[in-house]
């Protein structure tokens, strides 16, 4: 049901049924591996290419997702998901071995909390019955396509960011008694004119602070709301930016925890990943992983995931282009009924 | 897709720049020139080494020893480039590893191993040069308009020796 603007409110109150995390070994080696369903310890997967290697990781995500929820293939109406690759050949390639009816989304990192509105709003409007939603990114492949071969010796700046590998997949539906999706809001694009491919935290920032600014106005709310506000791979200096935005227009953001995925799955201290994290793989194993794990636990009750993505491409920031981006809100609260 | 001259940075988008350039944490320029001064001088140092060996022991004058020491340099970074150890040198050595012959055989080597997937021909052969190629296209640029510059000084020098 459209609140406000741009937000979405879930009256019968979708759960995740079912949701399951695969990721690689450097991810592995991270603090959060114990929450990771399966941690694979070759980058390739087993596969002959990076890109069967990304594939791979969905499959197997979206393959446990449907097996935790108790559920078969067949049973799941909608797939909904994406990636960072051309033409997200990662997911359709997938979706071909899951032959589940595919809706193909694009946001880049942002694409795990589009794909989870989407397959949450599918649900709640009874347009299906059981939606399936994914998200991954595998770093070799984004380096290929975004950057520069992954052997290539070059020095990076310490705004770089680190892409995941991983793959996260939830399915949604209104049965059972898990975690509920209640809210999304989604974001605008924002372009504060950044052009440095390596900075992308500087980039997303803004569209993460005027989709969450959106959200408290659509639904009415504050920070103090939830337990938990997480934005998806700003990074320190995104994050910090982020903070800074938040000061300045006076959202009292202090009211509850703000943290960031991208800050969350690597060790600072004994992995080389510069500022942090990215990916879509990465809001997504974090919330699908950590996240819920946490909340399932009781940890807190309430969350808000707020997902970014940088909208370049290697053609635009060639082209001298800035980069323009967006964030997804959704919020997820823990399975209890409703008062 | 107009960017450019008549796309204007509106005050917003300019206050933002300079809030992100002040939280931009700096390079750190001199400890990075420091580890390019010692890593570019080590490779330097092995390929001397490599040279005095062909001359020493190779029977080769010291003219003839370098293409043959450049070979074996080539050899080397190729070998640490396919381990995926090169890359990891780089991010410590920066221009240290990038500037000598090694980091121009790190570019053909990574190029093509990345795009073997894509076949022999279009992977391997039609993206190999796809770092490399600007180096030599402007190494090129640049020796013929040094030798023009040598040309116009120097009418006489020319004409090979």
């Amino acid at each position: 049901m459209l609140t406000g603007h741009q937000s979405w409110q879930f009256d019968k109150r979708p759960r995740l049924l079912g949701t399951a995390t695969v990721v690689g070994p450097f991810e592995g080696q991270g603090p959060l591996a114990k929450d990771f369903d399966r941690i694979h310890d070759d980058l390739r997967i087993g596969q002959d290419s990076w890109e069967k290697a990304e594939k791979t990781l969905l499959e197997e995500a979206a393959k446990l997702a449907v097996q935790n929820a108790g559920l078969t293939n067949e049973k799941i109406n909608f797939f909904v998901g994406g990636d960072l690759m051309n033409q997200i050949i990662s997911t359709s390639f997938a979706a071909r071995t899951l032959a589940i009816p595919h809706i193909g989304v694009f946001g880049a990192c942002s694409t795990s909390m589009e794909s989870l509105a989407v397959a949450a709003n599918l649900v709640n409007s009874r347009s299906a019955d059981y939606t399936l939603a994914s998200a991954c990114s595998h770093n070799a492949t984004a380096e290929k396509q975004f950057r520069y071969p992954t052997e290539y010796g070059s020095q990076k700046p310490p705004t770089a960011q680190y892409t995941v590998t991983g793959a996260g997949a939830s399915v949604v539906s209104l049965d059972g008694d898990g975690p509920c999706i209640t809210t999304a809001t989604i974001g605008r694009v924002i372009d504060m004119g950044i052009k440095d491919p390596f900075n992308m935290g500087a980039a997303m920032a803004p569209a993460a602070v005027d989709t969450i600014q959106a959200h408290f106005r659509d639904l009415n709310v504050e920070p103090g709301h939830y337990d938990l506000i997480v934005t998806g791979d700003l990074s320190k200096i995104g994050y910090e930016l982020a903070r800074d935005l938040f000061e300045r227009h006076k959202v009292p953001i202090d009211q509850t925890v703000y943290k960031d995925c991208g800050m969350m799955i690597y060790d600072y201290e004994t992995q080389q990943v510069q500022a942090g994290a990215s990916g879509c793989g990465c809001s997504a194993v974090v919330t699908y992983g950590h996240l819920l794990n946490r909340l399932r636990k009781g940890e807190f009750n309430r969350m808000l995931v707020v997902a970014t993505g940088a909208l370049l491409s290697p053609l635009s920031y060639q082209q001298g282009e800035s980069i323009p981006c967006i964030a997804h809100a959704v919020s997820i609260e823990r399975g209890v009924t409703p008062e | 897709m107009s960017n450019g001259k008549n796309n204007q940075t509106t005050p917003t988008q300019k206050e933002y720049q300079a809030l992100a350039k002040k939280r931009e944490p700096s390079r750190p320029v001199v400890s990075n020139c420091i580890k390019a001064f010692l890593v570019g001088g080590l490779i330097s140092i092995i390929g001397q080494a490599i040279q005095d060996m062909f001359v020493n022991w190779g029977g080769f004058d010291r003219k003839e020893a370098s293409n043959p020491t450049v070979a074996v340099l080539i050899l080397i970074s190729v070998i640490l480039t396919s381990l995926g150890v090169y890359d990891k040198i780089a991010q410590w050595a920066g221009a240290g590893s990038a500037v000598p012959v090694t980091g121009f055989a790190n570019t053909m080597a990574s190029a093509a191993i990345e795009h073997r997937s894509e076949g022999l021909v279009l992977g391997v052969g039609g993206k190999m040069f796809k770092l490399s190629g600007p180096v030599i296209v402007f190494g090129t640029v640049a020796a013929f308009v040094v030798g023009i510059v040598h040309w116009i000084f120097d009418p006489g020098s020319t004409g090979g020796s």
